[in-house]
């Protein structure tokens, strides 16, 4: 696969405590990726330490590369170029996300002018197609209004506009309809599918919610405790779901047809950053667990085209049918 | 905006009154000016003819009335010692009081804002740490202790600088910094904590994520936001650019308002003294007004949106 981004054993750790325990991940071009886990599993992390948007203090490792060119440790002025001009990255509290005291036109037409070199006229001029194009109604007027005089959903499709404003070739959304009402988000969600359907640029979008990622998402990452557990095209991980982690996240997604049934939570929590085990460090909560897996951290093992886990399950699955095929 | 206005007005007229009426009350309760300005041992009969001539035999409640009638009127009364009009008293001296805190004033917001913003922009390094300890060393020392021992080095052991008076413009260097460092510390300090807060907003992540350079980001987003905070600050520098020297004036026996404000107060010079006052009330009042519109200028989420309903969605 020719990828666009490619993430290599990236590690992220703040004041000594890992957060990011190694991402192997490939985005092709044009492609929909899902990022999906609890709150605190690096689903975020890992794309702020990609743009280099963490705090000094975080201490990143690894490789990331943009069709070869390495970001980790690149120079500012690349980064700069990068940032917004090729990946692009919307959060997910938008009325924060934008600068209150800058009228969201002009939020716009800055990331014109640093990506497209338009100025004047000509940047506000684009900056109502944009505003056109990601729905904004009276898009015209709206160019002057302050971002405390735009709903949540409003203020999130002008997000959107700065992020299509550098035509980047991948938009990273973080939780970008968390904070929305539902019927918002399902707007949002929707606008972002038809946004890359137009542009073809790809798009990650990170979520705690699998429901989200199915509908909007070619392939889907589940991660855990920093790192990604298990891959599989999103058709694939909702018939064969393998890392027991996948399962409890399907278990706990209210199925829409069928009789009605209690939904099954995970037991527990995630373990904390200085109390990793040393093994799986899902094992502790997982209804699965066998001796074995509290003695190394399972490698990703790949049990379909596409898809792979990292269980001491599918390891054994794979064994299995390599053993079959002999 | 009209509406802001009038009330920002009446609200400070209200202070006004409440400044100058506090200060009446005060300086009539606080012992007899006829005593002490006439003296011990002075024969009664002189003291009641200076009570009757300056009306302090009347009842207190008819002297206030008169006092403020008065004032409306624009007379802000005579000076007890030497009879001149107290207005002109004081206006005597607002030229050296401002020819001491109009450079300090731009020696705290031209230390202390800088210094305050690369304490931010370095934080928890070196340079952080030191502007820190500088700041909290310059705020906590008390004008009076700062300005002693400026002049002990500076005037006493090297002997470049005068130690007091009014003879020339080297005279007001170290009153200026007396006064300056104290307030660029206080400065510094917030805008520090200011700019840490605006720097660890969400928009400021965005502005980065756009692909907004650095210096840009600081510049254009961070200093916005975190001016309005700061604004208070130098606000309230601003308004007390009257009354804001009266220990150091002391210290470095400078002829300005605020040593005419302790003199006249160990005097019981009541016409002299309430008009100080309502000089410092008005200049606090005003300084606070002018803060009130910058709020205004600097943050859109605080003025009158008509706008706002209809821009919901």
């Amino acid at each position: 696969m020719n990828a666009l981004v490619s993430l290599r054993n990236l590690r992220v750790s703040f004041d000594g405590q890992a957060a990011l325990r190694g991402i192997d991940l490939d985005v092709a071009p044009g492609e929909a990726v899902g990022l999906v886990g609890e709150s605190g599993c690096g689903k975020s992390v890992t794309w702020l330490a990609a743009l280099g948007l963490l705090p000094a203090k975080a201490r990143v490792t690894g490789s990331a590369t943009l069709q070869g060119q390495e970001l980790l440790g690149a120079a500012p002025a690349v980064l700069d170029r990068v940032r917004g001009g090729r990946i692009a990255m919307i959060f997910q509290d938008p009325a924060s996300s934008l600068n209150p005291v800058i009228r969201i036109g002009r939020q716009v037409e800055e990331a014109l002018r640093l990506h497209r070199g338009m100025q004047g006229a000509a940047a506000r001029a684009e900056a109502k197609r944009l505003f056109d194009q990601v729905g904004i109604p009276d898009a015209a007027r709206r160019l002057d209004a302050w971002p405390h005089e735009l709903s949540g959903g409003q203020n999130q499709r002008v997000m959107i506009a700065i992020a299509l404003a550098g035509r980047p070739e991948l938009l990273v959304a973080d939780e970008p309809t968390t904070a929305l009402d539902v019927t918002i988000q399902a707007q949002i969600l929707t606008l972002l599918q038809d946004l890359r359907r137009e542009t073809g640029m790809a798009l990650v979008l990170i979520s705690h919610d699998l429901g989200v990622v199915a509908d909007s998402c070619d392939r889907v990452c589940v991660m855990y405790a920093g790192r990604i557990v298990e891959q599989a095209p999103v058709a694939r991980l909702f018939e064969a779901p393998t890392h027991p982690y996948t399962n409890g996240l399907l278990g706990a997604l209210p199925p829409l047809d069928g009789p009605r049934r209690r939904l099954a939570a995970i037991p527990g929590s995630v373990p904390e950053p200085w109390a990793m085990p040393k093994g799986c460090a899902f094992a502790p909560r997982c209804a699965e667990r066998s001796p074995a897996c509290d003695i190394a951290v399972p490698g990703a093992v790949p049990l379909a085209p596409g898809h792979q886990a990292a269980c001491i399950r599918a390891t054994a699955m794979g064994l299995l049918k390599e053993t079959v095929a002999a | 905006m009209i509406r802001f206005l009038g009330s920002r007005l009446l609200r400070a007229a209200v202070t006004i009154v409440m400044v100058v009426t506090f200060a009446f009350v005060v300086l009539r309760l606080s012992g007899d000016p006829a005593q002490i300005i006439m003296g011990a041992d002075a024969p009664p009969e002189a003291v009641e003819a200076f009570r009757a001539a300056w009306g302090l035999d009347q009842p207190v409640w008819i002297q206030y009335f008169h006092y403020f009638g008065a004032i409306l009127q624009g007379d802000l009364g005579r000076s007890m010692r030497d009879g001149r009009d107290a207005i002109v008293l004081v206006a005597e001296r607002i030229p050296a009081t401002l020819a001491l805190t109009l450079p300090a004033l731009a020696i705290k917001v031209g230390l202390g804002i800088p210094a305050g913003i690369t304490a931010a922009l370095h934080r928890n390094s070196f340079i952080d740490r030191a502007v820190m300890m500088l700041a909290v060393a310059g705020f906590t020392v008390p004008s009076f202790v700062l300005g002693l021992l400026l002049v002990l080095v500076f005037a006493v052991q090297l002997g470049w600088l005068p130690s007091g008076g009014q003879d020339s413009w080297r005279h007001a260097i170290l009153p200026i910094i007396t006064l300056g460092i104290g307030g660029a510390a206080v400065l510094a300090r917030f805008t520090r904590s200011a700019m840490l807060e605006v720097l660890g907003q969400p928009y400021i992540r965005t502005a980065s994520a756009k692909g907004v350079p650095w210096r840009a980001v600081v510049w254009g987003h961070a200093l916005p936001n975190a001016a309005i905070p700061t604004v208070t600050i130098v606000g309230f520098m601003v308004g007390s650019l009257i009354a804001g020297a009266v220990v150091v004036e002391s210290v470095f026996s400078w002829p300005g308002v605020g040593r005419l404000l302790v003199v006249a107060v160990a005097n019981r010079d009541l016409a002299v003294v309430q008009c100080v006052l309502l000089l410092v009330a008005m200049t606090m009042v005003t300084s606070n007004l002018i803060v009130d519109l910058l709020y205004g200028l600097l943050d859109p989420r605080l003025r009158n949106q008509p706008r706002r309903a209809a821009g919901m969605a």
